[in-house]
């Protein structure tokens, strides 16, 4: 049996990496093409076709009109809408996670539904309320759009963070004479941290590449991805292709540096525990 | 995403009876949350129920006439696009099962060091705006192009035209194309839950199944699969539901026979401005949608992921 089984294992350890690597390599590849065409210096309006080598769009990224700006509003409003969205759902997360009331469940399902609709459909939804409340479209719609379907994935984050935290850490805390605040800012915020600030990065990205919703919101007002979505019209200049491959670069190199940082301390940590 | 935190300790009280403000603690934590969903949750879709039953036109404004015909003539005129919508979402969530699956393998059992590196790697993806990703696509299938000439000179083109997935020497503005930006776009959010459930598996367990003489096809289908299907649920209702509502990817590499019903919910409130009809094909596709989950869901039986 064994011996039979042995090659098929070898067989089937292999094809499990160069099927994972395939993948990787499909998931990959549009980042390669990104950052290869931002060298390109395309013939005509649209940069889906190689012609030559050129630095021209990574020396002048804001030269093509309307670019920068909309990445900059873009930033903007990401950042008030993680702001926000992190607020409103940390709060709501504390309560749903700590606390046994009535209406827990009822409310946990309002938080969560959001994330189970088609994005389209809680666009046009709001779009309509927008029309029908006279609200002018613009950067308040996207930021209130925004805030709305950032709020469920902060709660669930966050609340995934706090449930699993031990309640007598907060209890031993009071025994110590602690004030409830104190307690709450010395205790229970440090432990929650990683939770805020995983919701509150998910929601920075969500925002920042949101175009479903925006696209129903932002009337006249170009985001970033709304200025992507119109250049696939009517031209896509390389900076575009710029934009996106530094964005990828300075992802990749946080996270390796936040990494690094991490096990540096965990080395500092255990050479003290020895 | 979907699965529950787990039901919280209670919390040991200090004081026997619990005061009144106490109490009150999470309602008051909950409130600013509560009230921003209900306007700007809730209302638009108490809005959006009240605009799909209305007439009218845009000069002399809309009333609610409980003109329900709407949701039967958008049914009847756009039902190609909801089959489609179902259609390629379903194969394009298969796919990412199919694609995504010996990856969150390979990180949560054969990565070792490179766990992290290869982690970084499939969530980095996100850092880049998806429209631009999916244009790169465009350069990737492009006629003419390095894949169309391999795929072409191999026959596989020949083949995908005769099953209708493809036409003619091209595969921009294709089903294939579509289903293959969906498919792309989506993964992601398939590997993640089925890294997160794969992860949590007990190596041991591999050791016992084969001490009791399992092959390791045995072992994949008798515990670790089994073991997984918390993250396979998750992962499927995470692909399908975004899946079936997209229309960027029918948008930017199909081509007019490729519309899915996003496109023309977008189309319809955005261009024509035939706001009820925009409203009613909403609704179709939020109950097409939450109705199909709740039989997948009682039928995966693994109800407590939600």
């Amino acid at each position: 049996m064994r011996a039979v089984a042995r090659p098929f294992r070898r067989l089937r350890r292999h094809l499990v990496v160069i099927a994972g690597l395939g993948t990787l390599a499909y998931l990959l590849l549009p980042n390669v093409i990104v950052t290869v065409f931002s060298f390109n210096k395309p013939a005509g309006r649209f940069n889906y076709e190689w012609r030559e080598f050129s630095t021209d769009a990574w020396t002048h990224p804001c030269d093509v009109a309307g670019l920068c700006g909309s990445l900059s509003l873009s930033l903007w409003i990401a950042l008030w809408a993680t702001l926000g969205a992190t607020l409103l759902g940390t709060l709501a997360a504390f309560a749903l996670a700590r606390h046994r009331f009535r209406g827990r469940g009822a409310a946990s399902g309002l938080f969560f539904l959001p994330m189970a609709m088609p994005e389209v459909v809680m666009a046009a939804s709001m779009a309509t309320l927008f029309l029908n409340t006279g609200v002018a479209f613009g950067f308040w719609t996207i930021l209130i759009a925004h805030i709305t379907f950032c709020l469920s994935f902060v709660v669930t984050a966050v609340k995934a963070r706090v449930a699993s935290m031990d309640p007598r850490l907060e209890q031993a805390a009071q025994d110590l004479y602690a004030t409830p605040f104190q307690t709450f800012l010395r205790v229970t915020l440090p432990i929650a941290a990683p939770g805020i600030a995983a919701g509150a990065l998910l929601s920075f990205a969500l925002s920042f590449d949101d175009f479903v919703i925006t696209n129903f919101n932002a009337g006249s007002t170009v985001t970033f991805p709304m200025y992507v979505w119109g250049a696939a019209q009517r031209g896509t200049p390389v900076q575009i292709n710029v934009v996106g491959t530094a964005m990828f670069a300075v992802a990749v190199l946080c996270v390796l540096a936040g990494q690094l940082a991490g096990r540096r301390k965990n080395r500092r940590r255990g050479s003290r525990r020895s | 995403m979907t699965t529950a935190a787990p039901a919280p300790a209670p919390v040991r009280e200090t004081a026997p009876a619990r005061s009144r403000s106490a109490r009150r603690v999470p309602y008051r934590l909950l409130l600013p949350g509560i009230l921003w969903l209900l306007l700007f949750f809730v209302a638009p879709l108490v809005y959006q129920a009240s605009t799909s039953v209305q007439t009218g036109s845009l000069e002399d404004g809309f009333r609610v006439t409980w003109h329900f015909a709407t949701y039967w003539d958008a049914l009847s005129t756009y039902w190609p696009q909801f089959l489609r919508s179902i259609g390629y979402a379903a194969v394009a969530t298969a796919l990412c099962l199919l694609l995504g699956y010996p990856l969150a393998y390979l990180i949560a059992f054969r990565a070792g060091r490179w766990r992290t590196l290869l982690m970084v790697l499939v969530i980095a993806p996100f850092f880049t705006s998806f429209l631009i990703r999916t244009l790169a696509w465009k350069t990737i299938l492009s006629d003419g192009g390095p894949v169309v000439g391999a795929l072409d000179s191999l026959h596989v083109l020949g083949l995908t035209d005769a099953l209708g997935v493809t036409e003619g020497h091209r595969l921009l503005a294709t089903p294939l194309a579509v289903v293959c930006g969906l498919t792309y776009n989506f993964l992601p959010f398939m590997i993640l839950p089925l890294y997160t459930s794969l992860e949590r598996i007990d190596g041991r367990l591999h050791e016992a199944a084969g001490d009791l003489y399992a092959g390791p096809l045995t072992t994949f289908r008798r515990v670790t699969f089994p073991l997984s299907m918390p993250g396979v649920v998750a992962g499927t209702l995470l692909t399908f539901i975004p899946a079936a509502g997209d229309y960027i990817n029918a948008e930017l590499l199909g081509s007019p026979d490729q519309k899915m019903i996003g496109n023309v919910v977008q189309s319809q409130f955005l261009r024509v401005l035939d706001y009820p009809t925009a409203a009613a094909l909403s609704f179709l596709l939020m109950a097409v949608i939450l109705g199909m989950v709740t039989v997948y869901l009682r039928r995966a039986g693994t109800e407590d992921v939600v």
